[in-house]
C-alpha cells in the first residue's frame, strides 16, 4: 500500500503524527492504521535480546516484568516518555521512526546498540541504532517500509545497574538534555561493562564510547568522569533553538551525564 | 465511513470523514462537548476521554479508530442526574475548579489513576494530571481535590473503576 502511493503514511498510536497533521507538517494522502493488526505487538525474550514488536503500546512497556528484569535501562525511561495519556496510545515503533532526537526510547536504542528491523516488499531489513538515526527526525527507514521490531541486548552480567537524567521545561515534555548510562560492576565495585548516551543535544544521540571506554576496571570518581565527559563532548555540535542554547547543551550534557553515570554505579553496588 | 462507536455504555453509528478526530466526533456528531478543544495537537490534555478505562487525548485519535473500545466521557462521570460523583464532589469542595475548562479532562484523568491506584501519593496525582493544562488554579485545589476523592473513596467502599 505504501509503494502505490507515496502521499501514504503509516499511523500506529499517532501521539506524534497527528499533532504533525494538525499543524500541517505532514499532509499525508492517505493513513494505514497498523495499530490493530495481530502479530506485530510483542515482548519477546530472545536471550541475548529483547525483541519489541513495533505497535507495542508504550504503556505495556512501561508495565512490563521481563523489561524491568533484563532491560532496566529501558524501563528507566518510560515514566519519562511522554504523559501517562499518550503512552497509553503511543508505541515503541512510533517513536523510533519518529527519530527525534530527544525521544528518550532512541536514546536507550542508541546507548545500548540496539538493531532495528523493517520490513520493505516482503523482505526484512535489520541495521544498528547507530545508523538508523541519520539527523533530526531523519531515519534511514524508506518511505515504502514499515517499521517492524527492535532488538534491544541484554547484558549477562549480575550486578548491572542504570541512570537517567533529562531536563526539561516541565515533566515528560521533550527533553533539552538527556543522559543515560548502563554499568557493570564486579564484586568489588569497579565497572566491567558501560554504556553512556546523550540525547537531545546533537542532532542524533550519541553513545560515548571513549567514556564507556574510561570507565573500564575504575571506580566510580566524580572528577575523573567529568572530565571524561568533557573531553568527549567537546567536539560535538550541540542544538541551538528557543528553548536552548548550544553552549547550555553541552554545559549541561556534561551535568546530568555524571549524575547519570553516579546513580548507574549507586544502583550496580545495590545488587548482590 | 461508517463507525460503530461505544460510548458511556451506548452504541452510536457515526458517518464521518476518516479525518475527523474522535473529539469533533464527541462534540459535533453526537453533541457530548465535555471534553474541550484546548490545543487539538496533544499539549493541553482538554480533551481527554477515557478508551478502555485508560486517559487519552481524543485529539490524537481519529473517529474512525475508535471502534472497538469502551469509551468514556466526563458526562458518564455522575452518578445519576442531579448527582455528583465523589471527585467531582471533591473538585467542587476543594475549589479545584473556575472557569471549568480543564476540568472534565483532569476529572478523568483522576479517575484513570484512582482506578488503579486507591492511595496515591501527591507525586502520583502529580505525574497523572501532568499532562493536562489549567490556566486558572495553579493546581494546587485540583491536586488536593483528587486526594480527599482518594481518602472518600477508600471509607466509603466505593468501586473506583466504574462505571
Amino acid at each position: 500500500m505504501l509503494a502505490a502511493d507515496d502521499g501514504a503514511r503509516v499511523i500506529a498510536g499517532g501521539q506524534t503524527l497527528v499533532p504533525l497533521m494538525a499543524m500541517r507538517r505532514a499532509r499525508p494522502s492517505r493513513l494505514i492504521d497498523i495499530a490493530r493488526i495481530p502479530g506485530l505487538a510483542y515482548i519477546r525474550d530472545q536471550g541475548k535480546e529483547i525483541a519489541i514488536g513495533a505497535t507495542t503500546r508504550q504503556c505495556v512497556v512501561e508495565r512490563d516484568a521481563v523489561v524491568r528484569a533484563k532491560l532496566p535501562l529501558l524501563a528507566k525511561v518510560m515514566p519519562f516518555v511522554g504523559h501517562t495519556a499518550t503512552r497509553a496510545r503511543g508505541t515503541v515503533g512510533g517513536s523510533i521512526v519518529n527519530g527525534d532526537a530527544a525521544a528518550e526510547i532512541i536514546l536507550v536504542a542508541v546507548t545500548l546498540g540496539a538493531t532495528l528491523v523493517w520490513r520493505d516488499g516482503g523482505s526484512d531489513n535489520a541495521v544498528a541504532a547507530s545508523d538508523f538515526f541519520l539527523g533530526p527526525m531523519v531515519t534511514a527507514l524508506p518511505l515504502t517500509a514499515c517499521f517492524a521490531e527492535a532488538r534491544f541486548p541484554v547484558w549477562s552480567e549480575t550486578r548491572v545497574g542504570v541512570g537517567f537524567h533529562e531536563i526539561n521545561a516541565r515533566q515528560s515534555d521533550f527533553a533539552f538534555v538527556s543522559a543515560a548510562a548502563q554499568i557493570a560492576l564486579d564484586g568489588e565495585g569497579r565497572c566491567t561493562r558501560a554504556a553512556i548516551g546523550i540525547g537531545a543535544a546533537t542532532a542524533v544521540p550519541l553513545r560515548l564510547h571513549a567514556v564507556a571506554d574510561d570507565l573500564k576496571g575504575q571506580r566510580y570518581d566524580e572528577a575523573a568522569v567529568r572530565k571524561s565527559l568533557t573531553a568527549a563532548l567537546d567536539g560535538i555540535e550541540a542544538m541551538a533553538d528557543l528553548h536552548a542554547s548550544a553552549a547550555y547543551r553541552k554545559r549541561v550534557a556534561v551535568t546530568i551525564a555524571v549524575r547519570a553515570i553516579a546513580d548507574a554505579f549507586a544502583d550496580a553496588a545495590r545488587r548482590p | 465511513m461508517k463507525v460503530e462507536l461505544d460510548i458511556n455504555r451506548e452504541k452510536h453509528e457515526v458517518d464521518v470523514e476518516p479525518r475527523m478526530s474522535l473529539l469533533d466526533c464527541l462534540r459535533d456528531k453526537l453533541l457530548l462537548t465535555g471534553a474541550h478543544a484546548g490545543c487539538e495537537h496533544g499539549v493541553c490534555g482538554a480533551c481527554t476521554v477515557l478508551v478502555d478505562g485508560a486517559a487519552v487525548r481524543s485529539c490524537l485519535m481519529f473517529a474512525v479508530q475508535a471502534d472497538g473500545y469502551v469509551i468514556t466521557t466526563i458526562e458518564r462521570i455522575a452518578p445519576g442526574p442531579g448527582e455528583l460523583s465523589p471527585l467531582q464532589d471533591a473538585f467542587c469542595e476543594t475549589h479545584g475548579m473556575q472557569c471549568g475548562y480543564c476540568t472534565p479532562a483532569m476529572i478523568l484523568a483522576a479517575h484513570a489513576l484512582l482506578s488503579k491506584n486507591t492511595a496515591p501519593t501527591r507525586e502520583e496525582i502529580v505525574d497523572a494530571i501532568s499532562g493536562n493544562i489549567c490556566r486558572c488554579t495553579g493546581y494546587a485545589q485540583i491536586v488536593e481535590a483528587i486526594a480527599l476523592a482518594a481518602e472518600r473513596m477508600r471509607g466509603q467502599n466505593i468501586m473506583a473503576n466504574e462505571p
